[in-house]
């Protein structure tokens, strides 16, 4: 059928001795919202890479509108109508929403000289077009990330666009956010434009697309209507594997009777107010919410990061004062961060470096480090983590998401921690290595005084299957707890959409 | 408020405010003379620090601008004598033109090799001084063997006065230069895609290029042009003292970087404006003009200058950091 | 666990450092055939011991600073502060005291280096408080620092050199046990207490941290204040022993001395495998590069090269060998 928009035939691409592409076909019809699924390492970003021109395939084609096309640049894409918004929007936060939308129209007509009333003109009927109405004078850092969006997408729709991409779109949006952006991306669809959503969300992407493809290593697993699938099915696409649903059985503890953590009301203004929290050893309790409910100024007021609340923390019943993050480590709080590239890891050190980091100072005396034990100590976390490494000297990029997790969680088992909050525990973490990090923390917990657990997580299966009990969680307040065995994904989903 | 965040704004009332302290602590300074000479201190420092700007928006530094001015200067008005050259307008382009090919070189490891700007610039720095003084030399051309023609091309002045005692103070036209300069300048930066280019190479680069811009055109712009000014300027500097000194411009890459960054630029990219340039060079000229006037020995010049820069670089960080929260 | 030194694993570990021994093999063996009898003479290698402490050590304090991610522009200007300083209590005690006996004398020395040394450390505590406490970003801080030290050292001296350094001042610069220069010992023993620091110790990793990531540093729990600001201090100190050694040595102190190496020691921490944004450097690879630039400067030195041509040599060398790496990158990449 050559009534596609936009068609990929058998393309293959390799870079360095990796095939990032193999012959894979992929067809958008005009108009239409599709869904391009894949775990992290799919070929998502290679085939956005292609179809926008950065890339050009070592074999098959692109076709356009049923031509062939050859693209020796971006700005060949940008001219058949291909328009790509990356995650991080490519916007400049030192200019103006102004200068920001009409600087690529502005480029693609050679201009030399700038015609700021112009400029405003376009830039304003841009906004009008998508029906937003946004400061034209506002310097984009200034702007919040919902809206530094929609200015994008403005912007991708100004020059006879066809197709627009967009590359995890909703990261970093909550509910409401979320519901906006697909009721401007059905308007966008009205207009003949197609959409490629290139995400992994697949609760949302069943949402609003009404074709989809998923691929995985790099090759096309299956493709079709939206309502032939369910998440279960995408996943096991993705995956390759069925995943097991193992829910965790939560056996109280019969020695404690002490939380082993408890808030009294915690407030901090701007972020959070009147929290009331207890958990015992042995418990994973899970906190849901919508994004922007105060939930990670919470843990990172746990973690020391964030003074200056009112309201008493308390460990096994003694009051704890955590101003500092030496402080919040030294009562056996540990927290592992939401964005483990840019917050929680060393990339180009050593595993064992990263493992230790912590843990050094304990395992020095007059200021030298103790390298045996240090070496030990880490190779048997190895172990007991399973990271796949053949080395402990190897530099922690090399490895996947999920072993860098690992490693990460090492770090604190190290240092004796008693309490683990865990902040998007296994976000970009393939699914192999999800359920196998889940196990983990499970025996963690499971053992004689074990470690508790707080998992904040936007994946509700992932906080159904792992948690005893679930807080939810909003505009800063804690307001209500679940049973985990007594709630499901169903339930808690329906109170997070009555959030929004 | 909006007034108080604009940070121009600020420098602005803050020179304004010195000059009446330092003028109540000595009156001397309101003499024209002295307002003369003080604007005739800001024209090469500025020249030379428009390119730097340039440069330091586009989220990259220049060291080598001395080494470079230099170089200009001194081949320039050696080639002159040579061959008994007779005009103005062929040297200072000859000048312009070392300095651009110059800042092409640094443009080259920048742009090619990814180098750091900051070594780059700090070999290519050491490179040019190196090649000048080892193999054209170190001595210097002092006024009777100084191209005439330079020297009556700097004797003019645009405005003139008589002070009372009969001699004559003047204000050289060569400030119509430095003028000229930051207003093409200014154009280039708010004016044409060029210099818009510029700022979001600053902002980021990697946006920059996949909006269409071209990071080679751009990298090449910038240092060439900033090579391009040190050049003129350092022709233009020996024309109006009259005296060609390879060693010159030693120690003046700090200080000029420091008056770019004060004058709203940040060291991170981004921002900058020609006004604030000229008035973060108007402060730092000022500031070196006046302690001569409030009677500071000469030795503690330099300490007072330190403390200022720590000072005013203390602030402009406060004022980068909120901005990029 | 096998944690004895591995010496395949440490070459494959560096190939920036194999790489930089074979450039200062290839150096060495250049230099030789092209002045035989002038580079190979013991004299040489002599007046090379004497001089490599001087840089060698302000490239290690340059280095410590760009571990973090930052640089320290004001070396230099510490160095020759504190020179400067002992000279003054020189000048006012020893110097004033013709019939000095030689054990006082040496007293007065000992209590002049501490005074040096003293001094560095507080100017390094002045730049570690403009870093961490003022956020002030290192370039901006250590320029401003950098004119106020030197600029205090125009005060002092009112321009002129200080000279009239006592002997026992001299003889750290010039003097030599068993053949061994003293300079050349108190580097070895300097740069091996720095190594020791920096791959033995928590502060040298953590400043390996915070340089590779400053943000997981923090959620790490690494007191990251207190570690940069160490680490300034660290430069400091061995910058004003850098400065003694240079006015032990010329027995003279001046407020702009050493000037050229500033540029120099920087183009040694970066050719010695330190990476400017912080995380990665080493004292072996500084010493390497220091060794390669010092048979560069001797070697034209020989052949009758202007000084300035050295200069130029120095900035052709650094370019090159960093093109070279890039080079070398990208092919190792393709395969």
């Amino acid at each position: 059928m050559s009534d596609a928009y936009l068609e990929l035939r058998n393309v293959s691409k390799r870079f360095s001795g990796v095939q990032a592409l193999d012959q894979i076909s992929l067809r958008i019809m005009p108009g239409e919202i599709h869904c391009l699924a894949g775990e992290n390492g799919s070929g998502k970003s290679t085939v956005i890479k292609v179809i926008s021109g950065v890339y050009q395939p070592d074999e098959g084609e692109v076709l356009i509108d049923g031509k062939p096309f050859v693209a020796k640049s971006p700005v060949d894409a940008i001219e058949r109508g291909v328009q790509v918004i990356y995650q991080d929007f490519s916007l400049f936060g030192n200019l103006t929403v102004a200068e920001n939308l009409s600087i690529n129209t502005q480029l693609r007509e050679k201009r030399t000289w700038v015609n700021w009333r112009r400029s405003r003109q376009l830039a304003s009927q841009a906004l009008q077009r998508l029906g937003v109405d946004i400061d034209l004078d506002a310097k984009i850092d200034t702007l919040p990330t919902a809206q530094k969006q929609l200015i994008a997408i403005a912007r991708s729709m100004m020059n006879d666009v066809r197709l627009i991409i967009m590359d995890e779109p909703t990261t970093a949006l909550t509910g409401k956010e979320i519901t906006t952006l697909f009721d401007i991306v059905r308007d966008i669809q009205r207009r003949g434009i197609a959409i490629l959503f290139v995400s992994h969300k697949m609760r949302e992407m069943l949402d609003i697309s009404e074709r989809l493809t998923v691929i995985r290593n790099g090759r096309k697993i299956t493709d079709g209507p939206t309502r032939d699938f369910t998440e279960a099915l995408i996943t096991k696409h993705m995956t390759g594997h069925d995943i097991e649903v193992d829910h965790f059985n939560w056996k109280p503890s019969t020695t404690s009777v002490t939380p082993r953590l408890e808030v009294r009301h915690l407030s901090l203004p701007g972020s959070y107010e009147d929290l009331n929290f207890k958990i015992y050893p042995g418990e994973i309790v899970g906190i849901s919410s919508l994004l922007g409910s105060g939930r990670t100024e919470f843990a990172l007021s746990l973690f020391g990061l964030m003074t200056g609340f009112s309201g008493e923390i308390r460990i096994n019943d003694q009051p704890a004062k955590i101003d500092s993050v030496q402080a919040a480590i030294a009562h056996r709080i540990a927290y592992v961060p939401e964005d483990r590239l840019s917050e929680g890891i060393f990339p180009t050190q050593s595993i064992n470096r990263n493992m230790l980091s912590t843990m050094y100072e304990r395992l020095s005396r007059y200021l030298v480090i103790d390298r045996e034990k240090a070496a030990s100590l880490a190779a048997d976390m190895i172990k007991k983590l399973t990271i796949a490494t053949p080395s402990g000297e190897k530099p922690v990029n090399q490895l996947s998401g999920g072993n860098a997790q690992r490693v990460v969680i090492g770090r604190w088992l190290l240092t004796g921690a008693e309490v683990l909050i865990l902040n998007g525990p296994t976000v970009g973490v393939d699914v192999g290595s999800k359920a196998e990090i889940h196990k983990i923390i499970r025996a963690l917990t499971q053992q004689e005084n074990g470690l508790s657990v707080i998992m904040i997580s936007d994946d509700v299966p992932e906080l159904v299957q792992n948690c005893n009990r679930i807080v939810m969680m909003h505009k800063g307040r804690f307001l209500e707890e679940l049973v985990a065995s007594q709630t499901s994904e169903d339930e808690i989903n329906a109170k997070l959409k009555s959030f929004g | 408020m909006k007034f108080f965040r604009n940070s121009e704004a600020v420098i602005g009332l803050i020179i304004i405010a010195a000059m009446i302290l330092i003028g109540a602590a000595n009156p001397a300074f309101w003499d024209l003379d002295n307002l003369f000479s003080l604007l005739q201190s800001n024209i090469i420092i500025g020249i030379m620090a428009l390119g730097v700007l340039l440069v330091m928006i586009s989220g990259g530094i220049d060291v080598s601008f001395p080494a470079v001015a230099v170089a200009g200067m001194y081949l320039t008005v050696h080639g002159m004598l040579l061959t008994q050259y007779d005009g103005v307008l062929l040297p200072f382009l000859a000048a312009t033109l070392i300095g651009l090919i110059l800042g092409a070189l640094n443009a080259l490891l920048v742009y090619r090799f990814k180098m750091i700007p900051l070594i780059v610039t700090l070999g290519t720095a050491s490179i040019v001084r190196g090649l000048i003084l080892g193999i054209i030399g170190t001595s210097m051309i002092n006024i009777d063997r100084f191209p005439k023609v330079l020297i009556n091309f700097t004797k003019s002045d645009i405005y003139t006065v008589v002070k009372p005692d009969g001699t004559t103070s003047g204000m050289t036209s060569m400030l119509l230069i430095y003028l000229g300069v930051a207003l093409l300048i200014h154009i280039i930066l708010k004016y044409t895609m060029l210099g818009r280019g510029v700022y979001a190479m600053g902002g980021s680069a990697e946006s920059a290029s996949r909006v269409g811009f071209s990071l080679k055109k751009t990298t090449f712009f910038v240092y060439c042009a900033c090579g391009a000014l040190a050049g003129f300027a350092g022709m233009l500097h020996s024309s109006m003292i009259w005296l060609c000194n390879p060693r010159d411009f030693v120690g003046m890459d700090m200080q000029v970087i420091a008056a770019v960054v004060l004058g709203g630029a940040s060291i991170f990219g981004g921002s900058g404006s020609v006004i604030g340039t000229m008035m973060g060079v108007f402060m730092l000229v000022m500031v070196k003009n006046s302690l001569i006037l409030m009677k500071v020995e000469t030795t503690w010049q330099l300490v007072v200058l330190g403390v200022i820069l720590i000072v005013a670089t203390a602030f402009s960080a406060k004022r980068d950091r909120k901005s990029r929260t | 666990m096998n944690t004895d030194f591995d010496s395949r694993k440490f070459l494959k570990r560096d190939n920036n450092l194999t790489q930089l021994v074979l450039i200062t093999v290839f150096i060495f063996v250049a230099m030789s055939i092209v002045s035989p009898d002038k580079f190979l003479r013991y004299y040489n290698f002599q007046s090379i011991s004497f001089l490599f402490p001087e840089i060698g050590l302000l490239s290690i304090a340059m280095m410590i600073a760009m571990l973090t991610g930052g640089i320290d522009l004001s070396i230099i200007g510490i160095a020759n502060l504190s020179s400067i300083l002992a000279g003054v209590y020189f000048a006012n005690t020893i110097g004033t005291d013709t019939s000095m006996s030689d054990s006082q004398q040496l007293m007065h020395v000992a209590v002049g280096a501490i005074l040096a040394l003293g001094v560095g450390t507080l100017a390094g505590v002045l730049n570690g408080f403009l870093i961490t406490r003022m956020r002030i970003t290192p370039i901006l801080a250590t320029i401003g620092t950098g004119q106020l030290f030197t600029g205090f050292a125009l005060v002092i001296t009112g321009g002129p050199a200080i000279t009239g350094f006592p002997k026992y001042w001299a003889e750290i610069g010039g003097g030599a046990v068993f053949g061994v220069s003293i300079p050349f010992l108190i580097f070895v023993v300097i740069a091996s207490i720095v190594a020791f620091l920096l791959s033995r110790t928590v502060f040298g990793i953590n400043l390996m941290l915070i340089g590779t990531n400053a943000k997981a540093a923090l959620f790490a729990g690494l007191k990251r204040e207190k570690m940069v600001f160490l680490s300034y201090m660290m430069s400091g100190f061995l910058a004003s022993m850098a400065g003694i050694l240079l006015s032990a040595r010329v027995n003279a102190a001046k407020s702009d001395y050493g000037n050229s190496y500033l540029l120099q020691a920087l183009l040694i921490a970066v050719l010695g495998g330190t990476n400017p944004a912080g995380g990665k450097g080493g004292v072996l690879g500084i010493c390497i590069a220091v060794l390669a630039l010092m048979f560069l400067s001797s070697g034209f030195q020989i052949m009758r090269f202007s000084i300035h041509l050295i200069d130029f040599i120095f900035g052709a060398f650094l370019v090159g060998v960093i093109i070279l790496n890039m080079v070398l990158e990208k092919r190792r990449g393709k395969s």
